[in-house]
């Protein structure tokens, strides 16, 4: 069975909670006792139906206020496949938390009001799942029961979204008709539109085709821990501690240390179960080198045929998550895969404006959940990759020298020539 | 199918590796807090598999409410045994000899907040900078909020509004002089992966969880275990049932269920069917709706 990663977005009342509340319910993936709770609640605070956003917002100040302030993490499985919800919320000013739950997303459900069509809140929510590369979206044309389940509506909604997409960088979106307070094509296919001749939401999650969006064409390995057993049997064992986030590698495979530049051989891929004669991603193993050079945490082993690049200059899109902005010239720890290196903020070329795409240039400072292209200048040479070709290595983050917080999400462009 | 996937098993078990290495790569002194529960077990057999062939580069700390099942005790010296690991043990009796917690009194009394006080101290007096626990998202609803790296102030609290954001698989374990961290490997497994992985790797448990015959006290839709600890109430006896326990905590707040799986295979195939939680039969979480974000917020794991 493989894993699915999926984020959710949309306007606050396009149905998410019901959504996420239908696919758990009718997998049945939520156990009587958590739905006892939960219709008790309900009945406490005088609500009518049973409330199943309940079952998703967890936290005291949520319940208070009724609304989503952090993201939370639903499961689910069936047969075919197991499932993790980031389920982020959908407010403007929640545009962190957006990026946080799709920065390990495989796909985004975007979904919308039938009845509205496309809005800010699609776009918005598109573009930034664009901007991160997932690759795929599945648009959930919602509330279909409220338009008399009606082909044309459906078609006019598909052909806005359509027209709006050719400005993002998605390669493959779907679009479903549902009534997830309905269950129409949500779980089970729906009798009320026969003239849908695609597959349920469900249905789809389970089968989309997920194992080729790794990169295994560019083999990177960046070294998480030196393993040096103190024991008889093992006196001279030097492993390197990793996941590896791209590629293949096998023993025998010659390989190169960044930024050192040292090489040397694969000898052996160990791992507790004993040694493979092939890694890939997103595995975590030990390597074992032919040679006794020096490697050691924040080193990437990469393998002859295709090199990332190292630099000091670093084209960036940041997030910024902050609660203040960058303060002037100040210095930050810069965290790419296992390497951390001090840097500070050279330039900033324009931000942009999420709403519509648009750079602004001279837009003035940098606020919490805007974006911004910006150059940053390190202390040492980072090894990475462009984010489109591969998002653990082409991705950073910042954290605030003074207070320790994670102040900005980055994805790497190539270096400036 | 691919040639280069993972199974979902597969990919959980990289993630969790991932995870502890990066914690004993970013922290001094790291410790992996063992209850002797399923959770705690499996993360133990992942601390093992991300650092073979070297032992597990780090104590195991066990609170001890000295309300325990006598099988948890025997299954955890036996395991530290095995490893060869360093155990570290915080005592709620000590701390309540020593003045530092007072006992709750009244029905329902119990231990399990009194751990908040004997955890921080052992973290403190240790001075423990980063704590792996066996928690998972599905558990509860205030957990599944909670980030992989857990930042906790030098009052060892939990701010659920000022958690920092976690992105792609990069974790910050920055922290001042007396903060430290709580990291969850198995974030993302449900109790189900959870069995099933128990089943696929053979790993050895406590005999609790296997169906066996008990004395026990029906209370509150659960069976009670018979201890010296508990009171009989009104119209309340003692019964011998065929029993076994979905969780392990302190014994005066666990509560088993009827049962006949008295296999690996035949737990799996009962939890898969089974249409509860399983905290549903955990007292301490029935207390409020908010009850693990409350406890969690003062310091609890």
């Amino acid at each position: 069975m493989e894993l699915l990663r999926f984020t959710t977005a949309g306007s606050v009342d396009d149905g998410k909670s019901t959504l996420i509340g239908r696919l758990l319910y009718d997998s049945k993936s939520i156990f009587e006792d958590q739905m006892e709770a939960v219709k008790q609640s309900s009945e406490r605070k005088g609500l009518q139906h049973i409330d199943l956003s309940l079952l998703t917002d967890g936290l005291r100040s949520e319940r208070e206020q009724g609304i989503t302030i952090d993201v939370a993490y639903r499961y689910f499985a069936t047969p075919k496949r197991k499932f993790i919800i980031a389920d982020t919320p959908g407010h403007i000013q929640y545009t962190r938390n957006m990026v946080t739950g799709a920065s390990t997303a495989n796909l985004a459900l975007v979904l919308i009001d039938a009845r509205k069509g496309v809005v800010e809140q699609t776009c918005r929510h598109s573009f930034i799942a664009s901007l991160l590369k997932i690759p795929h979206i599945i648009v959930c044309i919602n509330k279909m029961d409220l338009v008399d389940y009606s082909e044309e509506v459906f078609n006019n909604v598909v052909e806005q979204y359509k027209a709006f997409a050719a400005k993002i960088d998605v390669n493959d979106i779907r679009f479903v008709p549902i009534s997830a307070l309905e269950g129409d094509n949500v779980v089970n296919d729906s009798v009320n539109m026969p003239w849908y001749k695609g597959e349920s939401l469900l249905h789809t999650l389970e089968t989309i085709h997920i194992a080729s969006d790794e990169n295994h064409a560019d083999a990177r390995f960046p070294v998480q821990t030196v393993i040096r057993p103190h024991a008889a049997e093992y006196h001279d064992y030097r492993g390197y501690a990793g996941r590896i986030a791209g590629g293949i590698f096998k023993p025998g495979d010659k390989i190169t240390v960044l930024p050192s530049g040292l090489t040397s051989a694969i000898k052996s891929i160990d791992t507790f179960s004993g040694p493979v004669e092939e890694a890939f991603a997103p595995m975590s193993v030990s390597i074992t080198l032919e040679d006794d050079i020096d490697v050691s945490r924040g080193d990437m082993i990469v393998k002859d045929e295709s090199e990332p690049f190292v630099s000091q200059d670093l084209e960036v899109m940041l997030c910024w998550m902050g609660p203040r902005g960058p303060r002037p010239g100040a210095k930050y720890h810069l965290k790419n895969t296992t390497r951390e290196v001090m840097a500070i903020i050279k330039e900033v070329y324009y931000k942009l404006d999420i709403n519509t795409m648009e750079k602004l240039e001279n837009a003035g400072d940098i606020k919490m959940n805007e974006m911004a292209r910006v150059r940053l200048r390190t202390t040492q040479p980072l090894v990475f990759d462009e984010y489109r070709k591969n998002r653990i290595t082409g991705s950073l983050i910042l954290v605030d020298e003074a207070t320790n917080e994670t102040v900005a999400a980055g994805t790497l462009a190539p270096p400036a020539l | 199918m691919h040639k280069y996937y993972l199974t979902h098993l597969q990919e959980l078990e990289s993630e969790a590796i991932y995870v502890i290495r990066e914690v004993v790569a970013q922290f001094d002194r790291p410790a992996i807090l063992f209850s002797g529960g399923k959770d705690s077990i499996v993360v133990t057999h992942l601390a093992q598999k991300a650092f073979w062939p070297a032992k597990i580069p780090m104590p195991l700390i066990h609170i001890d409410t000295g309300h325990n099942f006598p099988e948890t005790m025997e299954f955890r010296d036996q395991l530290v045994e095995r490893l060869g690991v360093q155990l570290i043990v915080g005592s709620v009796q000590e701390a309540i000899n020593k003045g530092r917690a007072v006992e709750e009194s009244g029905i329902n009394a119990s231990r399990n907040e009194l751990q908040i006080v004997s955890l921080l101290d052992t973290i403190e007096h240790h001075k423990i900078d980063a704590a792996i626990g066996g928690a998972r998202r599905d558990e509860e609803k205030a957990r599944s909020k909670e980030r992989f790296f857990s930042h906790r102030d030098e009052f060892g609290q939990w701010d659920p509004k000022n958690q920092r954001p976690e992105l792609w698989n990069i974790f910050n374990g920055r922290k001042r002089m007396g903060e430290h961290f709580r990291v969850f490997p198995i974030s993302n497994w449900t109790e189900m992966d959870i069995w099933n992985y128990i089943l696929q790797e053979n790993i050895a448990i406590p005999s609790l969880y296997f169906a066996h015959n008990r004395n026990a006290v029906y209370r509150d839709g659960t069976w009670l275990p018979a201890s010296e600890f508990l009171s009989l109430r009104d119209g309340e006896f003692v019964e011998n049932k065929l029993m076994r326990f979905r969780t392990l905590g302190d014994i005066t707040i666990t509560g088993g269920i009827e049962s006949d799986a008295d296999t690996l295979e035949k737990i799996v195939a009962e939890v898969s069917a089974t249409r509860s939680t399983e905290r549903g039969n955990r007292s301490d979480d029935k207390r409020s709706d908010t009850s693990m974000e409350d406890r969690k917020k003062q310091g609890y794991f």
